[in-house]
């Protein structure tokens, strides 16, 4: 093997030069801002330092403090929890069902609709929130109209507070599942079709051969897609931006993410919306640990 | 339940999901060529009495989008083109090249992908302040222009490269910079294509750090155009489809012509080890 030999001093020179550019972009703007963040979290960092670094203090933990006792931050951390816990199951359970329905062997134009499921994830988010903003009007949308067609009466989509966020994963789930399913179906096509064969002779019914075969084996999948999802879904932000006006009904649709960038960018309280990021960013980081750690114990 | 019945029902179900998923798609592409007031009629109509092209003019001329469209496809392009230059050559160096540490510095830069990217973004803010670099395009493509995932893939890739070619252009007196772009990088090419469709449709839809960065209108991309032209102009629906079909079509053409490679890129994403 080529990495036994002693290193050549022009290869070293080489692979400095190869990765320093990379290594400096991320460096420089992704590993030190993280370590800057802590670090912003415990000052008072406002527009007033903005204008003038000499204004900035030390406060300790003032801003965790605050922000246990902000209310804003409380109901933004249930908005999102809300989003994550049930959009992110949603969105992987229409993936499966989808993912399911397509590798079975009686289905035709698999191609066809493969790529329809998929392209509303190549779709540009803002877009689409807008599009999906005119289509929740209760009196002009289209989706009233559907419901209407099926006798339901109409729901005042994004400007009931009960339903703003129902709205929001719908359109989640709309536009995301693609990419899941996508995963799910690479993941069932590597199940040998040994294993099922092997089932049907012991006599396993089709749901006893989903239990006991076709779950366990896309264990892998779930897991990454499970994780994928939780960190990209606790971030969500675009959606309540552009569709509620930034997070009404009634805060009903306040995210972290979107107090967080109130916060930083509109009212410039740069140090208490660092201190939400980090907050924001443990969170993320434990669930997706736990994600980790509930896979491992099941293969022990 | 019996094959054909069964077959029946599972046909069903999937043109009924297709229909949800292109519905808004569909819908937003017929009500951009409605005539002005026809889409905030009631009943709702999902096709234009007849069509007109009247609200794309009027996103060129008096609104400019064009400029925003510019701003996008630069941004989206020098991000891609910057990002695999700097992944491919960290991504190979990782792969082929021996120096001391290389597995440990590779092992770190794994384990920091399991952060949060927006924990960084005040700092980075403050940083690119400080830089001069805020409103400008280099704000938003900088910090794009290097990212952990590509040069993982990448190297993954390049360790498929079999080192004697290398070292057969090293005995020749090749230059290490000649071997990485005469022999390295035509061979990436399939991982380049695959990871730079996928970089410029992701650059392109993003939306919160152009939104941060770019504060000057004309700058905007379109994203960040549309979500502030939605401010004022909620009222004119047809106006906002055109929007959105200038901002969508560009991703979906590209997907739809590169498939393959877009699905392989993040597939080849969704399998890390």
């Amino acid at each position: 093997m080529a990495a036994d030999r002693a290193p050549i001093p022009s290869e070293v020179r080489a692979a400095a030069i190869f990765l320093a550019p990379g290594l400096l972009v991320i460096g420089l703007f992704f590993l030190l801002p993280i370590g800057a963040s802590v670090l912003l979290s415990l000052t008072d960092f406002d527009i007033y330092a903005l204008g003038d670094s000499g204004n900035v203090r030390l406060v300790g933990l003032r801003n965790f403090t605050r922000l246990v006792q902000d209310p804003l931050f409380w109901i933004s951390m249930r908005n999102t929890f809300y989003f994550v816990f049930v959009g992110g199951p949603l969105t992987l359970g229409v993936a499966l069902g989808a993912a399911l329905l397509l590798t079975s062997r009686l289905a035709r134009w698999k191609g066809l609709f493969r790529t329809i499921f998929f392209a509303p994830y190549v779709t540009t988010l803002v877009a689409v929130a807008i599009v999906f903003r005119y289509l929740y009007h209760p009196r002009f949308g289209g989706l009233n109209r559907v419901l209407d067609f099926l006798g339901i009466s109409p729901i005042d989509w994004l400007g009931d507070p009960r339903w703003a966020m129902p709205a929001i994963i719908l359109l989640a789930v709309w536009k995301n599942f693609g990419y899941a399913m996508i995963l799910f179906i690479a993941g069932l096509q590597a199940i040998p079709e040994s294993l099922y064969e092997a089932a049907r002779l012991d006599g396993a019914g089709s749901l006893q051969v989903f239990r006991k075969i076709t779950l366990p084996m896309l264990a892998p999948t779930l897991l990454f897609l499970g994780i994928m999802t939780t960190i990209g879904y606790f971030q969500f932000f675009a959606e309540p931006y552009v569709m509620t006006g930034g997070g009404g009904p009634l805060n009903a649709t306040l995210s972290t993410g979107l107090l967080m960038y109130k916060q930083g960018f509109r009212w410039w309280n740069m140090g208490y919306a660092a201190t939400i990021a980090v907050v924001l960013g443990l969170v993320i980081f434990a669930f997706s640990a736990l994600q980790f750690r509930i896979e491992r114990r099941r293969n022990a | 339940m019996r094959r054909p019945a069964a077959t029946f029902l599972l046909h069903l179900v999937l043109l009924v999901g297709a229909a949800a998923a292109l519905a808004p798609l569909v819908w937003m592409v017929s009500a951009s060529l409605m005539p002005t007031g026809e889409a905030n009629s009631f009943p709702p109509r999902f096709f234009p009495s007849r069509a007109t092209l009247l609200h794309y003019r009027e996103l060129f001329t008096r609104l400019n989008l064009g400029r925003a469209f510019a701003s996008s496809f630069i941004v989206a392009t020098a991000t891609t083109l910057v990002s695999l230059l700097f992944n491919s050559m960290a991504g190979y160096a990782f792969a082929k090249l021996r120096f001391p540490g290389r597995d440990r510095l590779f092992g770190g830069l794994l384990a920091a992908m399991v952060i949060p990217a927006p924990i960084a973004m005040l700092p980075l803010f403050l940083l690119l302040r400080s830089l001069g670099l805020v409103n400008s395009y280099a704000g938003v493509v900088l910090p794009a222009a290097a990212t952990i995932l590509g040069v993982f893939l990448i190297r993954q890739f390049a360790r498929g490269i079999p080192d004697d070619f290398i070292d057969a252009a090293r005995l020749e007196g090749a230059g290490e910079l000649q071997i990485y772009r005469k022999i390295v990088l035509p061979l990436l090419r399939p991982v380049l294509t695959t990871l730079g469709v996928v970089t410029f449709l992701a650059t392109w839809n993003d939306f919160i750090w152009p939104l941060i960065v770019l504060t000057d209108e004309r700058r905007y991309t379109l994203p960040v155009a549309l979500a502030s032209l939605v401010g004022e102009h909620v009222q004119d629906t047809e106006l906002m489809m055109a929007g959105s079909v200038l901002t969508v079509m560009p991703v979906l053409l590209l997907f739809l012509g590169l498939q393959k490679q877009y699905i392989e890129g993040i597939t080849l994403g969704g399998v890390k080890e």
